[in-house]
């Protein structure tokens, strides 16, 4: 696959919450059909940029802009939320899980395809009279939900409350839902948190799968570095909202900034006790 | 031995217990019993009642000592402890859908089992007005999780709209029930929009001021609302175009049917029409919250962001709610303003939203079923307690306690799934 324009061109992006400033200057690119990771120490602005990236932020200066294949150049910085999700097809997942709890974790993926059904449904009048185009549309909806379900391997879950799942359970959910909403850029918040070795491992293989197969781009945060460094195509390392290196897995590994980065920070491991895993860039 | 000191030591706690409550009956006892104020030669002269106070106190002592070993003896352990009750469980229980069948089929056969008794059909038609607030409240609070206190606003906009409608340009309920469900809708659309950004408590209360300023704009507005004199002599249903009246001019629905006119015919008729009316609603809200706009509307009330992510519009989903909402208020309005004859904006206070409320809260949020229970309970216990009317408010108290205590996520307090998985999608 050739790649010829980056699927997301970062620019310059600067993010001020009154005096502290989050993320500095940064200039990023990504592109379809790769996983490009964000890293960095607690508190470098990863879950930050993924807020101004999904509109849940303005940024105070910068340029976030997505070629969408069908619909040009989107300027990501200027959109709201809603639409950056549903115009752009940029597609994010929460650091702390926000499913739906008291839903079913089919439901949930249901309402990830909520503007196709709607459609469908005509102003739910097709749906109320659940004319044949609507009961076309919402088979196929579950259908799709089915197979994502599948692809993560929670499939037998999709009658249960999703809130009553354990956590790397919930953690794939989430992505299900996610890939449910038909993303052309996913943007998943340390999709590896709170799973164990094994698990970690097939969700590797996954991310790898979904950017090869389905050719979207893959934005990841993530600290479980053995999942980083298998995953990854590029990698962008992020300290005190700046850019301090990018580059191959190799590269990264090997950069002396990024080593004193992470070890001259190594206290941020206490702070969250629901995400056992390595801090170190040697992993 | 243990096992006796255990019981002394547990004796002593509720002795304890109960002392403290009794304190606390002698702080309030002593300005409400203790004192009392009597006009003597020089004015009011304040006089004291102990024996009664003491007796009081005495009460709430043997009571609070008698409630502790009670509950020590049938090992109810006060729930207050579990701070978060475990999220209710996704089943689909047939025995429910069967409750609910007899439920239908029991209000389809009251006028007959009660035949003759005005009361009973009268009560029951009451009954069902709260039903369908409750199940049209149910959208906003209990799917959309849209804490709404003023929902009785729409339930006037509809009354007053068929009001008008029929007193000015003489509309028929059949004609007026599209025009005021519409105008509702509009109205909970504009009354929801500026509200959009508020969550909780604070949408409570601007929803809250919402319906104070509806009432009183039909309060001042004489000239428009009749102002507090409201507005009389709206006509009755018809069915079909035929009048429900003793045989004037024209046909009526006794005279077409070749049957004589009784008033009771009126009231059973009244009935069917709000139970066709509160079976519909029903329909319409089931299917709705199996659309993607009723699942919408559970999400907006799960997680928010989580929808924003999504894509979903929530402004959007949210002003569907209330409008929805209001347009099931409105409906039942135009029904209230049919039965009464007369309406004023007596009808529409703040009560009447806290009554709608509690029923949609005791009937379990998001459960129909629960709702009839409620609305039936909630209706009907201050019908029984009209003889001791002066303590109606008093057990309606008790009874909402009670019910929060037992059983605090609702008298029907589970979900059922909006989907399911194709049986044969199951291996």
């Amino acid at each position: 696959m050739t790649i010829d324009r980056p699927l997301l061109r970062v620019e310059n992006l600067t993010m001020q919450f009154g005096g502290l400033r989050a993320i500095e200057n940064l200039s990023m690119h990504a592109y379809a059909a790769q996983v490009t990771s964000v890293i960095g120490p607690n508190g470098a602005g990863k879950t930050t940029f993924f807020n101004c990236l999904t509109g849940f932020y303005r940024p105070t200066r910068g340029a976030l802009t997505l070629s969408h294949p069908r619909r040009g150049e989107l300027r990501l910085d200027a959109m709201r939320s809603v639409n950056v999700a549903r115009t752009a097809q940029v597609v994010r997942t929460f650091q702390n899980i926000r499913l739906f709890p008291r839903m079913t974790v089919l439901e949930n993926l249901m309402v990830a395809q909520h503007n196709t059904l709607q459609e469908a449904s005509r102003f739910s009048i097709a749906g109320a009279l659940n004319l044949a185009s609507y009961r076309r549309a919402s088979e196929q909806a579950i259908d799709n939900a089915l197979t994502w379900l599948g692809r993560l391997g929670v499939r037998d879950v999709a009658e249960k409350a999703a809130g009553d799942m354990p956590y790397g359970v919930q953690r794939r959910v989430e992505i299900a839902r996610a890939m449910c909403a038909g993303p052309i850029l996913l943007c998943l918040d340390e999709p590896a948190a709170g799973m164990n070795p094994r698990e970690s491992a097939e969700l590797t293989a996954l991310l790898r799968s979904l950017a090869k197969e389905q050719g979207i781009g893959i934005l990841l945060i993530e600290h479980d570095m053995s999942v980083v460094m298998k995953v990854s195509d590029h990698i962008v390392v992020l300290n005190h909202g700046k850019k301090i290196a990018e580059g191959c897995p190799a590269g990264i590994k090997s950069n002396p900034d990024v080593i004193s980065a992470y070890l001259g920070e190594d206290d941020d491991s206490s702070s969250d006790e629901l995400m056992p895993h390595e801090r170190s860039a040697h992993a | 031995m243990s096992a006796t000191m255990m019981k002394e030591s547990d004796l002593s706690l509720r002795i304890r217990d109960a002392l403290w409550a009794s304190v606390v009956a002698g702080l309030i006892g002593l300005p409400l019993l203790g004192l009392t104020t009597r006009d003597g030669m020089h004015g009011l002269q304040v006089e004291t009642r102990w024996p009664q106070l003491a007796a009081f106190i005495a009460i709430a002592f043997a009571g609070r000592f008698v409630l502790q070993t009670v509950m020590h003896r049938f090992k109810i352990a006060p729930k207050r402890r579990a701070s978060t009750r475990p999220a209710p469980g996704v089943v689909d229980k047939g025995a429910l859908a069967w409750l609910g069948a007899g439920c239908v089929a029991f209000a389809v056969l009251l006028p007959a089992l009660f035949a003759g008794n005005r009361y009973v059909v009268d009560t029951a038609t009451t009954v069902l007005i709260y039903v369908m607030l409750g199940w049209g409240l149910n959208v906003v609070v209990g799917l959309a999780g849209l804490l709404d206190l003023g929902y009785v606003a729409f339930y006037a906009v509809g009354a007053y709209t068929y009001g008008l409608l029929s007193t000015h340009f003489g509309f028929g309920f059949w004609q007026a029930l599209p025009v005021a469900g519409a105008l509702a809708a509009l109205f909970g659309m504009v009354l929801g929009y500026p509200t959009l950004r508020l969550r909780g408590d604070y949408l409570a209360i601007v929803t809250l001021g919402f319906g104070e300023i509806i009432r009183l704009v039909l309060v001042n507005w004489g000239d428009l609302t009749g102002g507090p004199n409201g507005i009389s002599s709206i006509p009755k249903p018809t069915f079909f175009g035929l009048p429900m009246a003793a045989s004037g001019e024209g046909a009526t629905f006794a005279s077409v049917f070749g049957i004589d006119y009784t008033p009771g015919q009126r009231v059973v008729f009244l009935y069917y029409l709000i139970l066709g009316l509160a079976l519909l609603t029903s329909l319409l809200v089931n299917r709705l919250r199996r659309l993607p706009v009723g699942r919408a509307w559970e999400a907006v009330r799960e997680d928010e962001i989580a929808c924003k992510a999504m894509g979903i519009n929530v402004t959007n989903v949210k002003l569907s709610a209330f409008a929805t909402g209001a347009m099931l208020a409105g409906f039942a309005g135009v029904f209230f303003a049919a039965r009464q004859g007369f309406i004023s904006p007596e009808s529409f206070t703040f009560p009447e939203s806290a009554t709608i409320l509690a029923i949609v809260v005791l009937g379990g949020m998001g459960s129909q079923l629960g709702v009839v229970f409620a609305a039936s309970v909630l209706v009907v216990l201050p019908e029984l307690g009209r003889d001791f009317s002066e303590y109606r408010m008093l057990a309606f108290g008790v009874a909402m306690v009670l019910i929060m205590i037992v059983r605090p996520g609702g008298l029907i307090s589970h979900r059922r799934a909006t989907v399911n998985v194709p049986s044969e999608a199951k291996q």
